[in-house]
């Protein structure tokens, strides 16, 4: 849903021009070092429950249930990660994660490009159309349509399937929207040169507009990836085996519910921080691409 | 027209990939769900009898129904209102030209990336109502000890918390990127003309801000409404008493353990209505009262 939110909206955003950087004056500004503590503090105070987390991964279950909490780490983080690991089956759900997340992503990027091409470089019958056929769905999220849907799946026989997970995560037009507006930006010259030289349609799209949305590709892919690997309710509802499920459901069984289980939150913990590692990763990598894809669509 | 290429049978082979998607997974369950609002569905024989408008009647006057409105309702303007305020402060405060924007960026971004349902988790830790490190904060500050898993306005505040501090780097990092588009020169201008801080955020910053802003508006509202459902569930699964009970989570209740698919399905068609409201909002509001710098 965000994805889609996010695609739609920064569409609408129009470029924000830089201005330049105002000379500086002082040696010594201290409003700069006010700002500066104003944004560390508000790190923190966003970085302190991962890192609370993080401390509970490595500690005992007596050094969690300690008053008042320990703050710092402890010893025993590899006993606790090799644990989660063991419990929950933590390679399982992190490859049916990985596979989520990269298949819904590549997919809905892959079926993107192919229709905003089309719609972009054709004239065809029909297509006003298409075009509205695409765009009137511009926003429906998973959640809403959410019954329907299952049935759906359940008549193609997709529950408990990668396919089912997938695929219809790849049923919304942002990314069509998004690079439409991309090719709509390509000067006309470049198609009619290609077209003087002989270049016929997949070639064109292959070897010139590829290369050159590399940059919108990146960002989407961090938008559908993170989108995919997070999915909640969708997997909940149409995986119902060990081997399917997918990790963000997987962790569930491990937290400690108050006065029925040990309170094991340092296992629970421990998974925590391997299921989200990779869409953090994915974000810190990509960070760049992420923030301009999002506010400057036309690039 | 230039610039096309000539193609009978290519456009529609490109097309058939995302049409075919599309109207599977997303208009013939479109149709479907508006089908089923107009039945009442058996759980036990799956067998529908027409029964009109009834399922939106029951609904409208429906308490639990009408409660689970207002929960969402709260839930997001406690969102939506404490994100964009609170990270909208912080990106003015910081507004002077950053160096280390960058460094920012990378540490205020992370929590985006996070799923509700793991934000919940962390967040049920640091609020567990005897370890959890806020509790005992908050014990120490106020003397009181509210359990979170027993009292409704506190649980639906905790949530709240949680909900928006998985956006709040997220809101930072898109006020910092907006502001660099205000001209310094400008709110210097006004300053030597008189203005006071106050006159010139509201009367200078806040108006080229407004792109950034209704962006973040609505990105926050459709994840109050639609995707916290993981952290609803993994905190407090829509109690103490359905005091957390969001309308996609009373859903799903109504459809996956109810079996009650006609009134679910009329439930799926307000909130497409609602998701339709925002959007038209979106696309309408986007182009008009909002300055482009």
């Amino acid at each position: 849903m965000s994805a889609d939110g996010a695609l739609t909206a920064s569409a609408r955003v129009e470029a924000l021009p830089r201005i330049a950087e105002a000379p500086r004056r002082a040696p010594v500004d201290w409003g700069a070092v006010a700002v500066h503590a104003l944004l560390l503090l508000c790190v923190a105070v966003i970085a302190f429950p991962l890192y609370y987390a993080f401390v509970i991964s490595t500690q005992t279950v007596e050094e969690v249930i300690a008053r008042p909490p320990m703050l710092s780490p402890s010893g025993h983080m590899f006993e606790n990660y090799v644990e989660a690991w063991t419990r929950a089956h933590m390679a399982r759900l992190l490859w049916n994660s990985a596979i989520v997340a990269v298949v819904s992503a590549v997919g809905k990027i892959a079926i993107s490009v192919l229709s905003a091409f089309a719609i972009v470089y054709f004239d065809f019958r029909g297509k006003a159309v298409a075009f509205w056929m695409i765009f009137v769905t511009l926003m429906l999220p998973v959640e809403v349509r959410i019954m329907s849907t299952y049935e759906v799946i359940g008549d193609l026989g997709w529950l408990n399937s990668y396919a089912g997970l997938t695929v219809p995560l790849m049923a919304s037009a942002t990314a069509t929207f998004l690079f439409r507006q991309f090719y709509l930006t390509v000067p006309n010259e470049l198609v009619e040169a290609a077209q003087l030289d002989g270049v016929g349609p997949l070639r064109f799209l292959w070897s010139f507009l590829l290369p050159l949305s590399w940059a919108n590709i990146a960002a989407l892919f961090v938008v559908l990836f993170i989108y995919g690997w997070n999915q909640y309710l969708w997997p909940l509802m149409i995986t119902n085996t060990e081997a399917m499920r997918v990790v963000v459901i997987g962790l569930q069984d491990l937290i400690p519910r108050t006065g029925t289980h040990i309170p094991e939150w340092n296992v629970m913990m421990a998974a925590a921080m391997m299921a989200l590692l990779p869409p953090v990763a994915v974000i810190l990598f990509m960070q760049r691409w992420f923030v301009k894809g999002l506010i400057e669509s036309e690039k | 027209m230039e610039g096309r290429f000539p193609g009978r049978i290519l456009p529609y082979a490109l097309l058939f990939p995302s049409i075919a998607v599309i109207a599977v997974f997303l208009l013939v369950p479109a149709v479907e769900a508006l089908r089923l609002s107009f039945f009442e569905v058996s759980p036990f024989t799956g067998h529908g009898t027409f029964v009109g408008l009834a399922n939106f009647g029951e609904l409208v006057s429906s308490e639990i129904y009408r409660h689970s409105l207002k929960v969402t309702l709260l839930f997001a303007v406690g969102v939506v209102a404490l994100g964009l305020a609170g990270s909208l402060a912080v990106a003015v405060l910081a507004s002077l030209r950053l160096p280390g924007f960058g460094v920012y960026r990378a540490v205020l971004l992370w929590p985006y990336a996070l799923s509700p349902a793991v934000a919940g988790t962390i967040w049920a830790l640091l609020f567990d109502p005897s370890t959890g490190p806020v509790t005992v904060l908050l014990r120490a500050v106020t003397g009181l000890s509210p359990n979170w898993m027993m009292d409704g306005t506190y649980a639906l505040a905790v949530t709240v918390v949680a909900a928006t501090w998985k956006m709040l780097g997220f809101n930072i990092v898109f006020f910092l990127a907006g502001l660099q588009a205000v001209p310094q020169e400008l709110r210097e201008a006004a300053q030597v003309d008189g203005a006071g801080a106050v006159r010139v955020f509201w009367r200078i910053t806040f108006p080229i801000l407004s792109p950034v802003t209704f962006f973040l508006f609505v990105m926050n509202s459709l994840y109050a409404f639609f995707e916290v459902f993981g952290l609803i569930d993994v905190m407090t699964q829509g109690g103490p008493g359905g005091a957390t009970e969001i309308l996609v989570y009373r859903l799903y209740q109504d459809a996956f353990i109810s079996a009650r698919w006609g009134i679910a399905s009329a439930q799926s068609i307000l909130l497409f209505v609602m998701v339709g409201v925002l959007t038209l909002l979106q696309f309408r509001l986007a182009g008009r009262r909002v300055v482009y710098a």
